[in-house]
């Protein structure tokens, strides 16, 4: 059936959306653009993106198009719907542009510089650390944990920064360490 | 998964338990058509709800929620009693006739070594009968009335197909016909795969709902075959990598164990950690070479403060005193234990059982802080709807974090396949990369302790080898996972090099390899551009595709996809064959060129002590055999035994700590309700996206027809859904995908619960109480599986109004 549309399409006047489609292309959002692979970060098939980009004449960078890679063996080049709509979540108006503290008892947030949060942030592990920290237990073995402090996420991060965060806050001595397998 | 996506297309036959792929991993479904359309593979879906997945099986059985171990138990009685099992493989690449100690027994539900007032078990009589060589008795006769064989057979005896369906709700007729079908997965041209996702994890009996599934396959002589294997299908992009990472309390990366109190030597740690061989032909290899791996380890993270005069900084390693999961962090917080939090795309407020009491823990912290892009339920946790901001003494921090699009690195999937991905675009606003705020988080904690204060040593020695130390490359750290030798500067191959002697490193073990000098072999990228050249082998294993852990193999326990000459089970879907030389195929988990025939030849099972796989096992705290207990909420009694009817090891939080109970019972909350996921929705995350917000705008209940028909409740009424712990108040979606069944006698019905709404997101922008009551984990219970105290977020009591 679809060979005979195509047949009837060619007598009404072929050419004509030959030409149209010829232009369609010559416009497309991606012309020019510059491909970059990424992985879907939604669920664990690990779906293959190929995503276009461009730069702008002021230098920034603008993401144009996310879609899946046809290459992979994992996903063939589908997606599923939030795979699809990635995009949505790659560029966001709802982002947070910058840190943002809230004081004890406080009724709102305050942005902040990164100095500012970072410096309070390294005393209060410090304080609590300190406050908390184990270094030998009631029967006299050694164990150095700091008891007081947990972290917990990775989930979404690339595996080269949750081995990063594992290193680090075993060398703080945490021992509440968690991300979300089994969450 | 001991296998990987593509691979399913392998299997006749897929039983689908606690897992609903076609809607929560339906990219990775079409594995499952391709099966089903080009080999004629069949699909039975057991699940509480009938879903797409089911829409598309071949048979779908109504399932009560968390009663797998006694459907897995019934198809093992099935195969034990009617002889089905692969009779070769069984004898010798299980432990079905190794002698367990006099001692060890199992009467009226408990085990034997069980101590009510610890509510745990003394497990020293679940091991083997040892013969003068140290290594255990076998009977390769399989009828020593002691064998793991014969012990099996009798505790599966009284799985039954009616007990089946007292305790499943599955009808017997029904529940038969899938045991026929399954009984026909050991014959040696047959291969079936097991799916399972955290429908199966999120119970008091998890651990053992899923070893269930790996006790049939292992009778079947389906593990370590392409289209066999126990397959897990994980909910995050990168779950897999950094389990395998290790942010997890009781690991170190490479599933090294954490060290523990008491251990004051490697020596000592090794001795209690490693497994230990139980055969003379058992090679052992993790046990083994558990402390290369350890010390590659500790030179990778202390570098020259690591050496052999101080057991190379093993002390720098914490040692914890108790678990430290993830209830136990917010049970620390509210015995006010717990100072500070640091989440890192993570949010505590809806991710946890019994949301409304994690509530409270965050506000007994002294601190929070919360690394996201986007705002979270933790991050505004201090000012939810009913919240009193200025009663919560909380310090907050929110610090703006990149996305995975603005960074470079790995993802590690499901099928253990590590993809590098690119960074694509520069980061938005002022959001920095995680791994960059925590090393000037780190920089400026260690400039404080060079001033003094508790024991600066490991935080003074940490390694910090990167050009830029506030800001490291991820492509360093890709290096430094794979490891060196520190001799020659050269990236290791295999961690089959790794020495003991503090002259490697190894960040993660399990990934040496993937990184060597000639590049980062998470790149490749050789996939369906020339199928032919991409996949030799036309089993799907693309080896020059990304690289997956151990060393490239695509499926994993390899050796027991060939029968004792090296020859494939089946011809037509070889996972290695012995070709007279060598292995060929996937990568051999096994010495490349070790003759099968040779009479030392290792045991197919390296990784383990008795280089079999493991019917009957040490390694649980609640049963070396899988037995049924009741979730800790049931609306019925155990009916294999009433006295004790749940998991009598499971960790009760509330109790422990002298907190007023917070489990109901069934004559006040009479129903049964179960949570998921929908495709449109991941987690909470999605609640920015406005597309998806579009696609799925409102939370919901699913309620059955004729529950819905007694109440007096349509589609669209507002209801509230209540547990002992709290309540949600959503739109009722009336369906028959949900309906009655009949368990223990007694009629049940089982509610239905998405978890993706919060008080944060569009949807509840728009709300005008602001999504008040709209999560999902107000209702779930705080108590977790015995042995990894994942959540019992999958079966537990409710009650039902409309509103």
């Amino acid at each position: 059936m679809a060979g005979a549309g195509a047949l009837v399409a060619a007598g009404l006047g072929f050419d004509a959306a030959v030409a149209e489609s010829t232009k369609v292309k010559q416009n497309l959002r991606i012309a020019g653009a510059k491909e970059s692979h990424s992985v879907c970060p939604y669920c664990a098939v690990g779906c293959s993106l190929v995503a276009y980009t461009s730069q702008k004449s002021d230098g920034s960078v603008q993401l144009l198009q996310i879609e899946g890679d046809p290459d992979s063996p994992v996903n063939e080049g589908r997606l599923c719907p939030k795979g699809a709509t990635a995009m949505q979540l790659a560029t966001s108006p709802r982002r947070v542009e910058s840190p943002q503290y809230r004081a004890a008892g406080a009724t709102g947030w305050k942005s902040v510089s990164w100095d500012f949060a970072l410096g309070k942030v390294a005393q209060n592990i410090k304080a609590s650390r300190d406050a908390t920290f184990v270094a030998t237990d009631g029967n006299g073995n050694t164990v150095n944990r700091t008891e007081g402090i947990a972290f917990a996420g990775g989930a979404a991060f690339s595996s080269e920064e949750g081995y990063f965060a594992t290193k680090l806050m075993r060398g703080l001595g945490l021992v509440y360490l968690e991300q979300q397998a089994r969450v | 998964m001991t296998n990987h996506w593509r691979d399913i297309k392998n299997a006749d036959l897929i039983l689908v338990n606690g897992a609903n792929p076609a809607e929560a991993h339906p990219v990775g479904f079409q594995w499952f058509m391709r099966a089903k359309l080009d080999r004629g593979a069949k699909i039975i879906h057991a699940d509480p709800r009938f879903t797409r997945t089911s829409a598309v099986a071949d048979m779908y059985l109504r399932i009560r929620t968390g009663t797998d171990v006694a459907y897995f138990g019934g198809l093992i009685n099935h195969v034990l009693q009617n002889n089905l099992y692969s009779d070769v493989y069984v004898r010798n690449y299980t432990n079905a006739s190794f002698i367990v100690k006099q001692g060890f027994g199992f009467t009226d539900g408990l085990f034997s070594g069980y101590s009510p007032a610890k509510r745990s078990y003394d497990i020293s009589s679940w091991s083997y009968e040892l013969g003068s060589d140290g290594f255990a008795k076998r009977d390769m006769t399989l009828q020593d009335p002691r064998s793991v064989f014969q012990l099996m057979k009798t505790h599966y005896s009284r799985y039954t197909p009616d007990m089946v369906s007292s305790i499943t709700g599955i009808p017997a007729d029904q529940f038969k016909k899938v045991a026929d079908l399954v009984g026909q997965m050991g014959k040696p041209d047959k291969v079936m795969t097991i799916v399972y996702a955290v429908g199966l994890t999120h119970h008091t009996t998890g651990g053992q709902l899923i070893r269930s599934g790996a006790v049939l396959q292992l009778l079947l002589g389906n593990m370590g075959r392409p289209g066999g294997g126990m397959n897990a299908e994980r909910g995050h992009a990168n779950i897999q990598g950094n389990t395998d990472h290790a942010i997890s309390w009781e690991l170190l990366p490479g599933y090294l164990r954490i060290s523990a109190p008491g251990q004051r030597t490697i020596a000592e740690y090794v001795a209690q950690s490693a497994a230990k061989k139980s055969d003379p032909n058992s090679w052992n290899f993790f046990g083994t070479n558990y402390r290369k791996f350890m010390v590659s380890l500790l030179k990778a993270w202390y570098g020259p403060a690591a050496n052999a005069d101080n057991e190379f900084a093993f002390h720098y390693i914490p040692k914890p005193a108790q678990n430290a999961s993830w209830m136990s962090i917010y049970d620390q917080a509210l015995k006010s234990k717990m100072e500070g939090v640091i989440l890192s795309g993570m949010t505590a407020a809806s991710i946890g059982p019994d949301a409304n009491q994690v509530q409270q823990a965050l506000a007994n912290l002294k601190w929070l802080v919360v690394m996201d892009p986007l705002p979270t339920t933790s991050s505004e946790f201090w000012r939810a709807p009913g919240v009193d901001s200025s009663q919560v003494k909380t310090e907050v921090f929110m610090l703006p974090t990149t996305h995975w699009i603005e960074k470079d690195g790995s993802f590690t999937n499901s099928g253990r396949w590590a993809q590098w991905k690119d960074q694509v675009i520069p980061p938005q606003g002022q959001a920095r990369h995680d791994h960059w705020i925590l090393a000037d988080l780190f920089n400026r904690v260690k400039d404080l302790y060079k001033q003094g204060g508790k024991f600066p040593d490991p935080i003074l020695a940490v390694t910090m080898d990167y050009k830029d130390p506030l800001k490291p490359q991820l492509d360093e750290i890709a290096k430094e996972i794979n490891g060196k030798d520190l001799s020659t500067g050269k990236q290791m191959t295999s961690f089959a090099n790794l020495k003991d002697d503090g002259t490697t490193t190894a960040g993660d073990w399990i990934y040496t390899g993937s990184y060597p000098d000639a590049g980062n072999l998470m790149k490749r990228r050789n996939g369906l551009q020339d199928p032919k050249a991409n996949d030799p082998t036309g089993m799907g294993f693309y080896p020059n595709w990304a690289w997956s852990w151990p060393l490239n193999r695509r499926v994993l326990y390899n050796r027991a996809s060939a029968d004792l000459d090296g020859k494939p089970w089946d011809a037509t879907r070889p996972g290695i064959t012995w070709n007279g030389t060598r292995w060929v195929g996937d990568v051999p988990d096994y010495p490349a060129t070790m003759d099968p025939h040779d009479p030392k030849a290792w045991l197919p099972f390296i990784m383990n002590g008795e280089g079999v796989g493991r019917l009957f096992s040490n390694g649980m705290v609640d049963g070396p055999f899988p037995e049924h207990y009741e979730p800790v909420e049931s609306p019925v009694t155990n009916p294999l035994h009433s006295a004790v009817s749940a998991s009598p090891v499971a960790f009760l939080y509330d109790a422990a700590a002298g907190r007023p109970n917070r489990f109901g019972t069934v004559t006040d909350y009479p129903y049964i309700a179960t949570s998921y996921r929908l495709t449109e929705h991941e987690h909470y995350v999605t609640q920015h996206v406005p597309h998806l917000v579009q696609l799925q705008p409102d939370p919901f209940v699913e309620i059955p027809f004729e529950l819905a028909q007694d109440k007096g409740i349509k589609s669209g009424d507002k209801v509230r859904v209540s547990s002992k712990r709290g309540k949600v108040e959503v739109l009722a979606l009336v369906t028959k995908r949900l309906g009655p069944m009949t368990v223990a006698g007694q009629k049940v019905y089982q509610i239905g619960i998405p978890i993706h709404w919060g008080y944060v997101g569009i949807s509840a922008d728009a709300d005008p109480s602001h999504g008040r009551y709209w999560l999902a984990n107000a209702l779930t219970p705080f108590v977790g599986d015995a042995n990894s105290r994942t959540p019992e977020f999958k079966a537990f009591l409710v009650n039902l109004e409309k509103m």
